[in-house]
């Protein structure tokens, strides 16, 4: 099986690498298109900012090739939002996979914080991504914006208000949390994407 | 719902920890990678490796064993100690660490933390203070792992920090930290309830109890500790199942 990891402007694509490798699993990191069009399967990490991001895929022609790929594609993070219509985060068109729109979280008490960083519960699993992974069980989440809940909503998460942990639609998959920083479950829920 | 994090923080000299732990599970207990690993299985949120290497082979000998730690741990953790310029964080995260913590460098040069979070992102910049509660009741700023005062106070950096992009603060208080007497409660509530980022207490947490209280009153979202887990005065699974069942949020 060939497993390709998008390369662009956005952080964290070393660990999702490595994370692959203590599955035994070696993936290859690129921007080639021809790469990424013939893999088995794709990933398509990031931390980042969504609008330079996007800037960056228009740039090299990534964007259209992500959007039309017919092998199962995992977006992470960011990732996973770009994937999505539209991002408030600097008003952002984004690949339009996921009908799903990205918002910025907005603390409804003095005391909640923005970015949310840290473990969470997934809940409402709704996809063989989540084969073995028992409901309520805690990821790793680091981020600003999320993705409302909608018809491809396969995980919700509550932080402020319930939201798309993960999103589902045909090849396509993307979850909001790092399964690559999310101890065993993460791995699982990794492995289960290689097993699609 | 999101919850309280425990996080055991290792110091590194010469790629090695420092401060000698035992641990029968643990082969090489001088090994920063076995033991937090040994951490990761055990519960812990996240990992601070604070390098306190003072040689001019620090950057590479640093990236190279954070390289390692990357490859081997399935949790989040952070990387500090002498980072001072853009280079100094590229390198690091592109080793693989997943934060960054900037201390008396960005103190000299507060622009560092604005430059560090417009490149890399506020999420992997947190800065540590160093605080000393003094006679007139002021929190003051420490510099230098701690041995130089400032004027300044330990709110207003805070305050202005966050301004400049810092993601998280790692607080540690000078007059409680090795005391095992329970964390700094009324400053940590302080920048808990007036500023939008996350807040990591550090020093003086000894038994259970002053983890509850620090999370409870102190409103930490994070708590930091070295030599009770090392020295295995608290384990983290029994910490965690206390804090759980006295109903504070907690991945167990």
């Amino acid at each position: 099986m060939s497993l390709v990891i998008i390369q662009y402007n956005a952080g964290n694509i070393q660990s999702v690498l490595y994370a692959l490798e203590r599955l035994g699993v070696q993936a290859t990191v690129t921007d080639n298109l021809d790469a990424i069009q013939t893999a088995d399967k794709v990933i398509f990490p990031g931390v980042g900012e969504a609008s330079t991001a996007m800037e960056y895929l228009q740039e090299r022609g990534l964007d259209k090739i992500i959007k039309n790929l017919k092998q199962p594609v995992l977006g992470i993070c960011l990732g996973m939002q770009l994937m999505c219509t539209y991002s408030e985060e600097n008003d952002t068109n984004c690949l339009g996979i996921f009908e799903e729109q990205v918002k910025l979280f907005k603390p409804n008490e003095a005391t909640i914080k923005v970015p949310q960083i840290g473990w969470n519960t997934i809940t409402n699993l709704k996809s063989n991504l989540f084969k073995g992974v028992s409901d309520e069980i805690f990821t790793y989440f680091v981020h600003g914006y999320y993705a409302a809940l909608g018809e491809h909503t396969i995980a919700t998460t509550n932080y402020i208000q319930p939201y798309s942990s993960a999103l589902h639609k045909d090849n396509f998959y993307g979850v909001q949390f790092h399964p690559e920083k999310s101890a065993k479950v993460g791995e699982q829920i990794l492995q289960n994407f290689l097993s699609l | 719902m999101l919850t309280k994090r425990i996080i055991p923080c290792l110091d590194i000299k010469d790629g090695r920890t420092v401060k000698g732990v035992n641990f029968e599970q643990i082969r090489d207990a001088g090994d920063p990678i076995e033991l937090g690993a040994f951490y990761a299985e055990q519960g812990a949120d996240e990992l601070v490796f604070l390098d306190i290497t003072a040689t001019v082979e620090k950057r590479k000998t640093l990236s190279e064993l954070v390289n390692k730690i990357a490859h081997k741990i399935n949790i989040p953790f952070t990387v500090g100690g002498g980072i001072k310029t853009e280079e100094d964080v590229r390198i690091l995260l592109q080793s693989g660490a997943d934060k960054i913590s900037v201390n008396t460098a960005a103190f000299l040069d507060p622009t560092i933390i604005n430059r560090f979070a417009k490149n890399f992102g506020s999420q992997c910049v947190v800065l540590a203070i160093d605080a000393k509660c003094e006679e007139d009741n002021n929190w003051y700023v420490y510099l230098n792992g701690g041995r130089n005062k400032t004027n300044k106070l330990v709110t207003e950096w805070a305050k202005e920090a966050v301004d400049l992009g810092i993601g998280e603060i790692l607080l540690t208080s000078m007059n409680h930290d090795g005391t095992k007497q329970g964390f700094a409660l009324d400053i940590t509530a302080q920048l808990g309830e007036t500023l939008p980022v996350p807040i990591i207490a550090s020093g003086g947490g000894g038994n259970e109890q002053h983890f509850y209280d620090v999370f409870t009153k102190g409103k930490a979202d994070a708590a930091l500790a070295a030599s009770i887990f090392h020295y295995k005065e608290v384990a983290i699974p029994d910490l965690k199942q206390y804090l759980h069942q006295k109903g504070i949020a907690i991945r167990l």
